[in-house]
């Protein structure tokens, strides 16, 4: 094999056996029975901005209509959960989900002084800092931090995407972004990446020059544990024809094959509608309520849904009044969604927003979302939440 | 002097002060005393050359039809086409910015300079949705970049682009908001711990009325101006913006807080509390001036010390700069760029918060150190992207309008896409000197100690040109 393939096309031409350095193995070498009962977390990002109140709207409240003449869902179409609110029609595919009691909305989460740019707010959520305070390490990534019994492995932690987003990184470890398991592989069996790895314990330190061969290696046992774990699943399922669809098919490959990761992350972007919202909005909830629909069903096929939480938020919610763009502007508050086959509290978890009682045009926040992060901390990743989120959050009761 | 030892010296100068040498000036400088060539870099640097992509009448223009629509209620359909057309123009110019600030580092003559922009871009990090007032903000901070620290403070201060990403356009006698006032302590001149809650909302008082007008040009609204009696840091008076600036700069935390880093970004990711010290009482006993620092840092023996050499991971600015430099590169398609920018996480002019770029290790995981190693190959060999990165999230309004009804369905049916850049090889191989081996070409273009596995791997190599490619490919390659 020449190594000099890698310079010739990037693509990384696959190669023989698999490397790996003595002292990752026993990384390889688990046991299979530890892989049972693995609780997996999926946390679902809305990009953008989801509006809040036409994904589930408050058709019992007049205001709702009044606020929003060109742009409110007709109370005939919309899928009623209660007297109060109902899910948008393009989400007809959750219904059944909600009927099996696989899930919970939250209504209201936010934070205190929130912040309108879509950049910021991001970085708030995905860190899980306060409005004034800058965090350079994700939620997620403080979790691998902390070393508990179920994040040892850099696999614990998976994005499926190209780059790796802010909440996934820690101080000293970090998680895995990859779109494809098996491209994944083969570029760390390039021959060129073997080579740069063969017999290089002297790199092995701790600075700078280690970390990045240590990033290597562990990126390659990861590629190698990853594909070698999940290559032979096949999925019977038929999952929805969209990106986002075929990120949940991949982490439900993961979770079904029994990887013991711990947290997936995936991505849904395009929900920033200042303009014509009712077309744009729909079409992105099809998408991501089939998604989750097929997954969801796909898991439980498998056995995996009571092992597995899907949380799914965006960075904030819209105004409650629509802009003369037959759209909605930057809002603050906004609702979230948990899935799952175990959940304690089914259906609508909190009371419906306050259309009345308003700030200065936004909707007042009833729980902080570091409470729902702390809750999911505390009750399914086993660790004290205020190791990971600076202080004590109070936990709630959906699981 | 030993030309051995100064040569090695020059390259880590060039490599840490701007984006690496060429062969040819590096063999030349060798023969130089070092503070000769510390004071060479400094002159080099001392024109400035600013970007004037975006024309101040036009972009004032743009700016009075934009608040002129977003003040009305009800728009015609025509009027709703043209504000759309304006984000999306100025979304255009926003990239074409960002292609003109890499494109300016990669081709300078004042290596210094650019460097130092790329260092106040991250210290006074700021995001703006208006490329003119961002361009503003670029070309006060490459004018001052080796000035006086005062200056560029205060005239950052007073750049539409702070003023708006900061909320003092909100700092209002009698409703004072205090975002401003706070970064300015915390992130531009103390550092935390070094003020009080009470301080910040002095200074926020005083700096009430400081605005930009509707032509994007600063203001101090008098009206607005809150003139009662201010006590910070233990004065009394009745203090403006300048005053409280004035005030801050007399602390020593401040000069400590700036040095700190500089440090970390020319130095070491891990301070050496002395050499801080040093440059930090240099720096205030200098009455804040930038050059004179630098200078002190460049001439120190520390900052040779094999500690500081080759131990730094490059941020993606000066991986991507220093490449396409080296190989005289040039980018058919500049957008590419920007993709490579935001997938290996330092997209210019969109910093994470006004806290910057965390730098250090936070640059690399397991994603953006494959993609690190994969690029030299893609640019120098032509090869083709297979990946596409996150979108930011600023971006996700025209996101919204460009793709009504499209899904990302066929996101994987994409035509393949390629970084169709030009390498200027035979000038490269020209600044070589004749017989350079493949190992010699190694020690040049890598600046850790090489071990015995390169030294094997490029002992076998035939040409100097795959031999470019191979190392730059390498992890050591990443650190500077």
């Amino acid at each position: 094999m020449n190594r000099r393939n890698f310079l010739r096309n990037t693509g990384f031409v696959a190669a023989g056996s698999l490397f790996v350095p003595a002292f990752m193995k026993p990384l390889e070498a688990m046991a299979l029975d530890e892989l049972s009962l693995y609780k997996n977390l999926v946390v679902v990002q809305l990009s953008g901005g989801n509006d809040g109140l036409n994904t589930v709207i408050p058709f019992g409240n007049d205001i709702y209509y009044q606020k929003r003449n060109s742009i409110a869902i007709k109370p005939e179409e919309i899928i009623k959960l209660n007297d109060m609110q109902g899910l948008n029609p393009n989400m007809a595919a959750l219904q059944e989900i909600y009927d099996q009691g696989w899930m919970t909305i939250i209504n209201d989460v936010g934070y205190p002084n929130p912040d309108r740019s879509h950049f910021r707010s991001m970085d708030i959520w995905q860190t899980g800092s306060d409005s004034n305070q800058f965090l350079s390490t994700g939620w997620i990534g403080r979790y691998l931090d902390s070393n508990c019994q179920t994040c040892k492995f850099p696999y614990t932690a998976i994005e499926v995407d190209d780059s790796l987003s802010l909440a996934m990184k820690g101080e000293t470890k970090k998680g895995i972004a990859l779109k494809d398991p098996a491209a994944l592989f083969r570029n760390t069996n390039d021959p060129f990446f073997k080579a740069m790895l063969q017999n290089d314990k002297e790199h092995l330190d701790e600075n700078n020059l280690g970390y990045l061969y240590k990033t290597m290696i562990e990126t390659s046992s990861s590629a190698a544990y990853i594909q070698d774990t999940s290559k032979v699943y096949q999925s019977k399922f038929t999952y929805p024809n969209s990106g986002f669809a075929n990120q949940l098919k991949t982490v439900s490959k993961f979770i079904s094959s029994g990887l013991k990761t711990r947290v997936y992350y995936v991505s849904l972007s395009g929900f920033d509608t200042h303009v014509n919202q009712i077309g744009q909005q729909g079409n992105l909830l099809k998408q991501y309520s089939e998604g989750m629909a097929a997954f969801l069903k796909d898991l439980k096929t498998n056995n995996k849904l009571d092992d597995t939480l899907v949380i799914t938020f965006s960075e904030f919610g819209r105004r409650v009044e629509q802009n003369a763009s037959n759209g909605t502007d930057h809002g603050t508050a906004n609702n979230m969604f948990v899935f799952g086959g175990k959940l304690k509290k089914q259906g609508i978890f909190n009371t419906a927003p306050n259309l009345s009682d308003l700030d200065t045009g936004d909707l007042k926040y009833q729980l902080d979302f570091r409470q729902v992060y702390g809750t999911i901390l505390d009750k399914w990743l086993d660790v004290n939440n205020a190791d990971i989120l600076n202080k004590k959050f109070n936990t709630l009761d959906f699981i | 002097m030993n030309t051995k030892d100064n040569f090695i010296k020059v390259k880590h100068l060039y490599n840490r002060a701007g984006f690496g040498i060429s062969y040819t000036d590096l063999e030349k400088l060798s023969r130089k005393k070092l503070d000769k060539v510390v004071d060479n870099l400094l002159k080099d640097s001392q024109k400035d050359d600013p970007i004037t992509l975006i024309n101040d009448f036009e972009s004032k223009r743009q700016l009075l039809v934009q608040a002129g629509l977003y003040a009305k209620k009800d728009l015609t359909d025509d009027e709703k086409k043209m504000r759309q057309q304006i984000i999306r123009e100025q979304n255009d110019v926003s990239r074409d910015l960002n292609i003109a600030f890499i494109t300016k580092m990669i081709n300078t003559d004042a290596p210094l300079r650019e460097k130092m922009t790329l260092f106040w871009h991250g210290h006074f990090a700021c995001r703006s949705n208006n490329p003119f007032f961002a361009q503003q903000l670029n070309n006060i901070q490459r004018a001052n970049a080796l000035g006086s620290f005062k200056t560029l403070l205060v005239e950052v201060s007073k750049s539409p682009a702070m003023l708006q990403y900061l909320n003092n356009q909100q700092n209002k006698k009698g409703k004072p908001n205090e975002n401003f006032a706070r970064e300015l302590m915390e992130l531009f001149t103390l550092g935390r711990g070094n003020y009080s809650e009470q301080d910040i909302k002095e200074s926020a008082r005083s700096f009430t009325g400081w605005m930009y007008d509707k032509d994007g040009s600063f203001i101090f609204r008098k009206n607005l101006h809150d003139t009662g009696t201010k006590t910070f840091f233990g004065k009394i008076g009745n203090f403006e913006g300048e005053n409280i600036i004035d005030i801050i700069l007399e602390k020593p935390e401040t000069a400590h807080f700036i040095a700190g880093k500089v440090y970390k970004f020319f130095v070491n990711d891990i301070p050496n509390e002395a050499h801080v010290k040093e440059l930090a009482t240099h720096f205030y006993n200098s009455k804040y001036d930038i050059a004179s620092m630098m200078k002190k840092m460049f001439t120190s023996d520390w900052f040779y010390s094999p500690e500081n050499v080759g131990t730094k991971i490059k941020s993606p600015a000066e991986f991507l700069v220093g490449l396409s430099r080296e190989f005289y590169v040039t980018y058919n398609k500049p957008q590419v760029l920007i993709q490579l920018q935001s997938s290996l996480g330092q997209y210019l002019f969109n910093p994470p918060n006004v806290a910057g770029w965390p730098g250090g290790q936070s640059w690399i995981d397991s994603s953006s150190l494959m993609l690190r190693m994969r690029i030299p190959s893609l640019v120098l060999n032509d090869g083709e992207i297979d990946f596409s990165g996150k979108a930011d999230p600023e971006d996700e309004a025209v996101i919204a309008l460009s793709r009504t009804a499209t899904t990302n369905a066929n996101a994987n049916t994409k035509p393949k896409s390629y970084v169709n850049a030009s390498v200027d090889w035979p000038k490269f191989l020209n600044t070589l000197p004749k017989g350079l081996t493949p190992l010699e070409l190694t020690e040049f273009l890598l600046q850790p100690k090489l071990n015995t596995k390169i030294t094997t791997m490029v002992g076998d190599n035939k040409g100097l040109r795959s031999t470019a490619v191979e190392i730059t490919s390498m992890p050591e390659y990443q650190l500077c």
